[in-house]
């Protein structure tokens, strides 16, 4: 475990651990504080496994009040706060802080209220993201942000990270398919943001929290956008013999006009690792595969899908295969959706990036990771959200060799760096948390990093809203940006990941 | 004493308090001088949105309009980076080369608020945040900024996103960048995410409905599957002596079958599809014997160009009002109000636009006191002869007011740009 560098520890706090936690007892259900060792051990991590700190005391607070309470108490005593949905974030968003609060959602579990009319759904944060789609499918609606975590994550936690998913391109992401928020600032005001309208009047509040790593405020309630389901998908899987071929025919599908549902490109290496974990019948002799997936009226989909093939073939595609049912269609996914635990069959242990591109640079970027395989003697494989430039190299290592470890954050350092020298970003989907933050001086100079600082400080005037988040803690760029997976024993083994 | 009010005397400028940078980095020196010198700046492109908001009476102004071209454009990237001058009908021509747009719909407000055709620049569009009819399915003007670059109230050049979708990297100050009518950042540079065309375009037409019916048909049809772009219900009622709006004078098309209320449907994209999803929405409000018409591509262009354009307004002298709100009730608000306003409803219910004769200031408030209520706000975008000023433009409850006055203070702690422009005190 490579060791953090974290806000400076508040000892005199943690002295203080019997009566503060007297004191939360006077605010919550003694039951709904967990401060034994044993209690608050699970709670030490979140879906970034490589950095563990247990809290020093674990509350699930029931109502917004309480959470205004607790927020009110704690910036009276000036104890940090780090609030946590599902834990399933990938960047050490919800990482406890030894002399601070975790302050989980779990028990904000319900939806509210699901309003066909306004196309929306209001529901507490700690909902699942899938739960959201499952409450309105009946009718025949969904709700269109879904990040591979789809089944654990919270929708509060979507909000916090502006989580993607791989219909993005199209769709959006959550940003985009949110209307409203009830928040508590530091200070324990409640504050209600949006609503069920389009677009509210004044700063734009809710775009300003939204993907805010949980810098800026609690979120006690969400209100989503549902779309109705379209009339017909289908997906065409393609096989390139060349990488080139393939980032090719990707640009030229949205030159030619066509925005696709999603669009999915494995590497060979990947390609291979998946196709050996599900069977999903990928084109093995293949070096780059791409699924294709296009929504619409039939008649729509079906012209799309002739010129998709079209354009497929002026690009040397290798193979072609266009779903017939549903089946098929699902069969095709299966196998981009297995992507992280297939590689935790080639070796012993992996780390994954996340950085975003420009589509038109991806055999660019991908022959410069190539490159620096070769460098660093560790192989690597590509998964990319082809559609939204979204590119997640998996690199695989072996953390029992001496300096391996060492030597991988340096490879995925360079990529990132990479990334952003391109014209992208360190972070698609996963977000900064502690993972990325000093790397954070690659994209932002001091102008830029410190007004987002000042826009922290107008809201959390102490900063005890989960610091040590986002932010360079030192000034410099060390070289880290990545998640630790060992021997696939990641936490949550089967929630499928990015 | 606040900075505006310190300069409510000062009404008039003579032209040596108009700057014209040419550049970012003299957009910077500009502010770092007045910053010192506690100076307040209007903030302006090609003034074509100035009128909505408060008026300034600002020491200097910073004309931003010299700011202009494009940056980069790539197509096949989806994005166009600007700078922040540059006007919209020239990106608008650079996209349409490569059969793509600003998906949001730029409005051209220069008819309705000065009587010339006027869609203003980049950076104007961003500072108002307003879109045109096919926000509904697409999103508004902050959905398609995904990056930017600017000088802040300190002088400071930031920048925040970048030129893809998908990115968290730091917050998006992007979104808040929207809607702030320049009152945190002077733009020098936007980057918007720009669409496909649609190959075509179709709008179906139900003639002589009521409101009610005529919402639960559009909200019918935006609750399919079939990709609706724009939904609007244009009243007949009620008839105003001395309002403007009118349907027969606005709209003089061959295809329209008939006079009285119109509901109209704007289906996009390839012409195999627009003809599917027409019969197929026909069906779901089993509309065939009623009185619809279908406007044809060129003539659908020439209805959404004026509904988005606000033409049925534009040579009103009468308030004009934009009231947003929750689309199941926008038939509730219509019936509390008086019957001397014209109005027509956009986004399938979310978006009234109204036209209101002899409106008094407690009159507007009593309207936006019944749209808050309705979960909803109101802005009123043109002031009258009638009624020049009022206190209040836009909505904002007390906390939101707040944590503005956080939000300012973080970018333009001296609070020298566009002073009051939107709130007393931001």
């Amino acid at each position: 475990m490579t060791k953090l560098n974290m806000p400076k520890i508040d000892r005199k706090l943690i002295s203080r651990k019997p009566d503060i936690v007297a004191d939360l007892k006077k605010i919550i259900k003694a039951e709904n504080i967990l401060d034994h060792e044993d209690q608050i051990r699970p709670f030490e991590t979140d879906g970034l496994s490589a950095y563990k700190q247990k809290p020093l005391v674990v509350v699930f607070p029931e109502n917004t009040e309480e959470i205004s309470k607790i927020l009110a108490y704690c910036s009276r005593q000036h104890i940090k706060v780090v609030p946590r949905g599902s834990g399933t974030g990938l960047s050490g968003g919800a990482l406890p802080l030894e002399d601070g609060l975790l302050l989980c959602l779990g028990k904000f579990n319900k939806i509210i209220n699901i309003d066909y009319k306004n196309r929306c759904v209001v529901a507490q944060p700690g909902v699942t993201n899938l739960s959201i789609t499952h409450a309105v499918q009946d009718n025949g609606f969904y709700y269109a942000p879904d990040p591979s975590s789809q089944i654990a994550c919270s929708i509060g936690g979507n909000v916090a990270e502006n989580s993607g998913g791989i219909h993005s391109l199209k769709y959006g992401t959550t940003t985009n398919n949110l209307l409203g928020a009830e928040v508590v600032f530091m200070d324990g005001t409640i504050s209600r943001l949006g609503g069920k309208t389009f677009d509210s009047e004044g700063y734009d509040l809710l775009g300003l929290i939204t993907g805010s790593e949980g810098h800026l405020c609690v979120i006690t309630e969400v209100t989503v956008k549902i779309l109705k389901k379209p009339e017909t998908v289908k997906a065409a899987l393609i096989g390139f013999s060349t990488i080139e071929d393939g980032g090719k025919c990707v640009s030229d599908i949205i030159a030619s006009g066509i925005i696709p549902a999603g669009m999915e490109m494995m590497d060979k290496a990947l390609i291979h690792a998946t196709d050996n974990f599900v069977k999903a019948g990928y084109p093995r002799d293949a070096a780059a595969k791409l699924i294709v997936e296009l929504d619409g009226t039939g008649t729509e989909v079906d012209e799309l899908i002739e010129k998709v093939e079209a354009i497929a073939k002026k690009n040397n595609s290798s193979s072609m295969k266009i779903s017939k049912n549903e089946k098929q269609r699902m069969k095709f996914w299966a196998g981009r959706k297995a992507a992280f635990p297939a590689c935790g069959d080639m070796a012993p242990d992996y780390y994954c990036m996340d950085g975003t591109i420009p589509r038109g640079k991806l055999a660019e970027v991908l022959k410069e990771i190539g490159r620096l395989s070769k460098k660093y003697d560790l192989p690597v494989a590509n998964a990319f959200h082809a559609g939204d430039g979204n590119l997640h190299p998996l690199i695989m290592y072996d953390a029992n060799e001496k300096n391996s470890l060492e030597k991988t954050e340096k490879f995925g350092a360079e990529i990132l760096k990479y990334c952003v020298k391109v014209g992208g970003v360190l972070t698609g989907e996963h977000g900064v948390g502690v993972e990325k933050r000093e790397l954070m001086c690659e994209m932002f100079n001091n102008n830029d990093i410190q007004q987002q600082i000042k826009i922290k400080k107008a809201l959390d005037v102490n900063s005890l809203l989960n610091p040590g988040k986002v932010y360079p803690i030192l000034r410099k760029c060390a070289e880290e940006g990545r998640i630790h997976v060992h021997r696939g024993k990641t936490k949550f083994p089967d929630i499928p990941r990015f | 004493m606040y900075i505006e009010e310190k300069q409510s005397s000062q009404i008039f400028q003579d032209s040596s308090s108009i700057e014209f940078p040419k550049s970012e980095k003299e957009v910077s020196a500009f502010i770092k001088k007045f910053y010192k010198s506690n100076t307040s700046l209007e903030l302006v492109g090609t003034s074509s949105k100035k009128k909505i908001g408060k008026l300034l009476q600002c020491t200097k102004t910073l004309n931003l309009s010299k700011l202009r071209g494009v940056i980069e454009y790539f197509p096949e990237e989806l994005y166009i980076k600007v700078k922040a001058g540059t006007p919209i009908d020239q990106i608008e021509k650079e996209l349409k080369k490569n059969k793509q747009q600003l998906a949001f719909e730029p409005i051209d407000f220069g008819n309705l608020l000065n009587g010339k055709s006027d869609y203003g620049t980049a950076g104007g569009q961003v500072a108002c945040n307003i879109s045109g009819p096919r926000r509904l399915k697409v999103g508004s003007v902050r959905d398609h900024v995904l990056g930017f670059r600017g000088v802040n109230g300190r002088g400071e050049i930031i920048k925040s996103g970048g030129t893809v979708v998908k990115n968290v990297t730091g917050y998006d100050l992007s979104k808040l960048m929207c809607g702030s009518f320049g009152t945190l950042v002077a733009l020098t540079e936007i980057t918007f995410k720009v669409l496909p065309a649609p190959e075509e375009n179709k709008t179906l037409i139900v003639h002589n409905q009521k409101i009610e019916k005529a919402l639960q048909y559009l909200e019918n049809c935006i609750n399919s599957s079939n990709d609706v772009s724009g939904a609007v219900f244009l009243p007949k009622e009620p008839i105003v002596p001395g309002c403007v709006m009118n349907i027969e004078n606005t709209f003089k098309l061959n295809d329209l079958k008939e006079d009285g209320s119109i509901t109209a449907l704007r289906i996009e994209g390839s012409k195999n599809s627009i003809d599917h999803r027409i019969k197929n929405l026909i069906n779901i409000l089993q509309i065939k014997n009623l009185n619809i018409s279908i406007l044809q591509s060129h003539q659908s262009e020439i209805f959404w160009h004026k509904v988005k354009n606000l033409e049925f307004f534009s040579s009103s002298k009468n308030s004009i009002i934009r009231i947003v709100i929750p689309p199941s009730e926008a038939a509730k608000l219509i019936y509390q109000l008086s019957n001397t306003f014209k109005y027509y409803i956009d986004w399938g219910g979310a978006l009234i636009w109204m036209e209101a004769l002899e409106l008094s200031e407690g009159m507007f408030e009593s309207i936006r006191k019944k749209a808050v209520k309705l979960g909803g706000y109101v802005t009123m975008i043109k002031n009258s002869t009638y009624l020049p000023y009022v206190e209040d433009v836009f909505t904002i409850g007390r906390d939101r007011f707040s944590i503005s006055q956080n939000i300012k203070k973080s970018f333009d702690p001296k609070k020298i740009l566009n002073p009051g422009k939107m709130y007393t005190g931001i």
